[in-house]
């Protein structure tokens, strides 16, 4: 049996089935407080590197921290969205039993975008640093070893070679899924985890749709408040007294214009990035619960072999103690898991959601100014001018 | 302004109604017919309650009214009419005459014609016009026995006039630029301001999908469940919330409206004034050329070319008794000629300063009404944004209590 130090410190974090009795033992709290953090990951300062072969972005990541893990407090090292994409294939394959946090989509889909505009290299990297603060609140994920080597390393390129080598050495039984058995029962915690995920990502789906369609609409409500504004103005042209209304209503709109640009980016940029990338942790939650039924489904088989078999042992063959253990241990840390992520999720949604609010009143509010700032001088009598 | 007939009476376009009758042709047709009141103001200070009389008007006795004030005043600028049929609707607006949101706005704007009309200094005293609003029967025959058709001038003849004039006031002749420049701007605005309404209903109304979607979202939830479901009630009132802000808008159309009606009556003064000066210069030329005539029989020297001059030449002068003659004939009528100019330069100048007058009037009219309009345009954008502010931060509180 793996065993763990007597005051709870994680030894070896490549066994799902220290971590998770572990995690039992120290009844970690998802909560962490700033009292109780020890590390601290930022991703920032997105910078283009043009090369001879091709042209890219890195962001800096920089780590504070007091774990005895890392060599130094403090390491700033830079990267680019492949080494993001590596460590989370890392994470999957070394953490199977528990919920990888979602990366914001690797390629970009609609040919419209530019990859490298201002506002797509900061939406990428919101969701980046989102991704790593993810990580880096989760008392087992956070200890991963290549995680500590992402943050750490000045060449990561050279582990990544080492890391392939090293992983067929060590035969990380990662692969979990050996495929082909057949679930009796689901648990039905497990089931109803199941279709929660389900409803939740296709509510998402429509709720970015939605949103989508709301932006388009105001995008084309924009044009047109557009032109009408401008028709005022070349009426205040032809007048006398009635000039300076007609131009101060003029101006008005081409005001409200600005704030419904305004709103539409951030909603672009801040709301249906999250959205997404909620859509995406599910798919790969569902991921992870089809390899615990596959654990599950395994470990069923295994033991009806042994019933069959008719054999008066007096115990029962390691390795279907062993996947007993797989089953259990998953369990646990997919439960423990979810639990945190749905407290997670309804911090982030409540936040994208009040978020949403506040940008629509912040809308309201400049229009509201522009319009009330107008009223004296529509009212302003000509004599006193 | 104090005898105006506004001040006298209380004259409202109270109700509509849907009629089938018998047209010209003897076809079955549908109108609607409005409900015209009024009651005596002066009782009405003195504590007692009037009575109410009243009849039933169609739209085009209204048409038939405005005409006959047209052609009787053509110096004034008289009020416009509402559209005859629906014009610049966006989508959800109906272009049906018989739609009943239509109907209403016609409705009163039948009823601002006839307080324009009321408090018009002029317009209010004539007959024809208190006729219209009493009596009910045999009004239609009234307007016609005064001939007023008769009077109209020909759209041939003022288009004619248009062109040819050689020396319109110069205040007309922009006026009438202005006008142009007016109806042009807005019919603009107009058109541009129906797409926005469009647009911005398409907006509210998307908003009413995350009323359901968070509905149906918070069936799921445990703690989230609350906020979300009371959150997306939020955004049904929202999306609810655009139609009564765009019916009102609809009015500030509808005053938009009738000053891009106002600026065709601007129009048709200039017209007038163009009629009338070109007549004149055609006076003045026809009195010039009799008057040269003349000299030349009298001296004897052709000064220009005639035909009359060169058939004599070749085929032998005439008589002076002949000549007398023509002499005479032309004599009297440089006479007549000179007094009909004088006359008609004292129309024209009459004409011009009545006009004016009215045209000055109208500009106050126009400036004050103007500014009211773009005042409450303002309000009601201000009423919108307070009611977003209200909607979302009531959202915004269910989330916090997610």
């Amino acid at each position: 049996q793996d065993l763990s130090l007597p005051n709870g410190t994680p030894v070896d974090t490549s066994s799902p089935a220290s971590s998770s009795s572990l995690l039992n033992r120290l009844q970690l709290d998802d909560d962490l407080d700033g009292e109780t953090r020890d590390l601290f990951v930022t991703v920032d300062d997105p910078k283009k590197h043009v090369c001879t072969m091709e042209t890219y972005i890195t962001y800096r990541v920089t780590t504070k921290t007091t774990r005895a893990e890392f060599d130094l407090p403090e390491y700033s090292v830079r990267r680019r969205y492949q080494d993001f994409d590596w460590l989370r294939n890392k994470l999957e394959e070394s953490q199977p039993t528990h919920l990888i946090p979602p990366l914001p989509e690797k390629f970009v889909v609609k040919g419209v975008v530019d990859r490298f505009s201002e506002e797509f290299v900061e939406t990428r990297r919101k969701a980046l640093d989102k991704f790593l603060k993810r990580i880096t609140d989760h008392p087992v994920l956070s200890f991963n070893e290549h995680f500590n080597v992402f943050l750490t390393a000045k060449d990561l390129n050279a582990y990544k070679k080492q890391g392939m080598a090293l992983l067929s050495k060590m035969g990380e039984s990662v692969k979990y899924v050996t495929g082909g058995y057949k679930l009796r029962s689901r648990p039905l915690e497990f089931a109803a985890i199941g279709e929660y995920l389900d409803t939740f990502s296709l509510k998402l789906g429509t709720i970015d749709r939605i949103a989508q369609r709301i932006i388009k609409e105001q995008l084309e409500y924009l044009v047109e408040l557009r032109e009408y504004g401008p028709v005022y103005s070349t009426w205040g042209g032809l007048e006398v007294e009635l000039a300076e209304p007609l131009e101060g209503v003029s101006a008005c709109i081409g005001n409200c214009c600005t704030a419904l640009e305004e709103l539409s980016e951030d909603m672009s940029e801040d709301f249906l990035p999250v959205l997404r990338e909620y859509i995406l942790y599910s798919e790969s939650m569902k991921n992870v619960l089809k390899k615990r039924d596959q654990v599950q489904a395994e470990y069923e088989a295994k033991l009806e072999a042994v019933a069959l078999k008719k054999e008066d042992r007096p115990k029962v063959p390691t390795d279907v103690e062993k996947c007993q253990d797989r089953v259990e241990c998953f369990n646990a840390d997919l439960k423990a898991d979810m639990e945190r992520w749905q407290n997670n999720k309804r911090q982030d949604f409540r936040q994208l959601l009040m978020g949403m609010a506040d940008k629509n009143i912040q809308y309201y509010e400049k229009c509201l100014t522009a319009w009330e700032s107008i009223i004296p001088l529509l009212q302003d009598k000509p004599e006193t001018k | 302004m104090d005898d105006c007939l506004s001040k006298k009476i209380e004259i409202t376009v109270s109700e509509a109604e849907k009629r089938t009758g018998r047209n010209a042709m003897n076809m079955q047709e549908t109108y609607t017919a409005y409900l015209i009141e009024t009651r005596a103001v002066e009782s009405q200070n003195e504590g007692q309650c009037s009575p109410v009389d009243s009849l039933w008007r169609r739209y085009s006795e209204f048409e038939l009214l405005r005409n006959y004030l047209l052609v009787t005043y053509p110096h004034i600028v008289v009020p416009p009419l509402p559209e005859k049929r629906a014009d610049f609707v966006w989508h959800k607006l109906s272009a049906d005459n018989m739609d009943p949101d239509f109907v209403e706005r016609r409705r009163i704007g039948l009823e601002n014609f006839l307080l324009r009309v009321a408090s018009h200094p002029f317009l209010c005293r004539d007959n024809i016009f208190y006729s219209f609003l009493t009596q009910e029967g045999g009004w239609k025959e009234m307007v016609n026995e005064t001939g007023f058709q008769l009077k109209a001038d020909s759209r041939l003849k003022a288009l004619n006039a248009t062109f040819r004039v050689k020396n319109p006031d110069k205040r007309f002749t922009e006026l009438k630029h202005y006008s142009d420049e007016l109806q042009s701007v807005i019919s603009h605005l107009l058109r541009v301001r129906a797409r926005v309404a469009d647009r911005l209903y398409g907006v509210y109304k998307v908003h009413g999908n995350y009323g359901r979607v968070f509905s149906e979202w918070s069936a799921i939830e445990k703690e989230m469940g609350d906020g979300l479901q009371s959150a997306g009630h939020h955004m049904d009132v929202y999306a609810a919330s655009i139609d009564d802000i765009l019916e009102e808008e609809e009015h500030y159309a509808d005053q938009l409206k009738e000053y891009l009606f106002y600026a065709e009556a601007l129009r048709a003064v200039c017209r007038k004034h163009e009629l009338m000066q070109y007549d004149l210069e055609m006076a003045a030329q026809d009195l010039t050329s009799k008057k040269q005539q003349c000299e030349e029989l009298a001296t004897g020297t052709v000064r220009t070319f005639s035909l009359k001059g060169m058939t004599s030449k070749l085929f032998g002068q005439e008589t002076p008794e002949q000549r007398e003659a023509k002499i005479k004939v032309l004599e009297e009528q440089i006479q007549e000629g000179e007094e009909q100019l004088k006359s008609k330069n004292l129309e024209g100048r009459d004409f011009v300063k009545s006009a004016w007058a009215d045209i000055e009037r109208f500009k106050e009219q126009k400036n004050h009404d103007l500014k009211e309009a773009l005042i409450s345009y303002a309000v009601m954008q201000i009423s919108m944004c307070k009611k977003g502010i209200q909607v979302w931060t009531n959202a915004k509180e269910c989330f916090s209590k997610m």
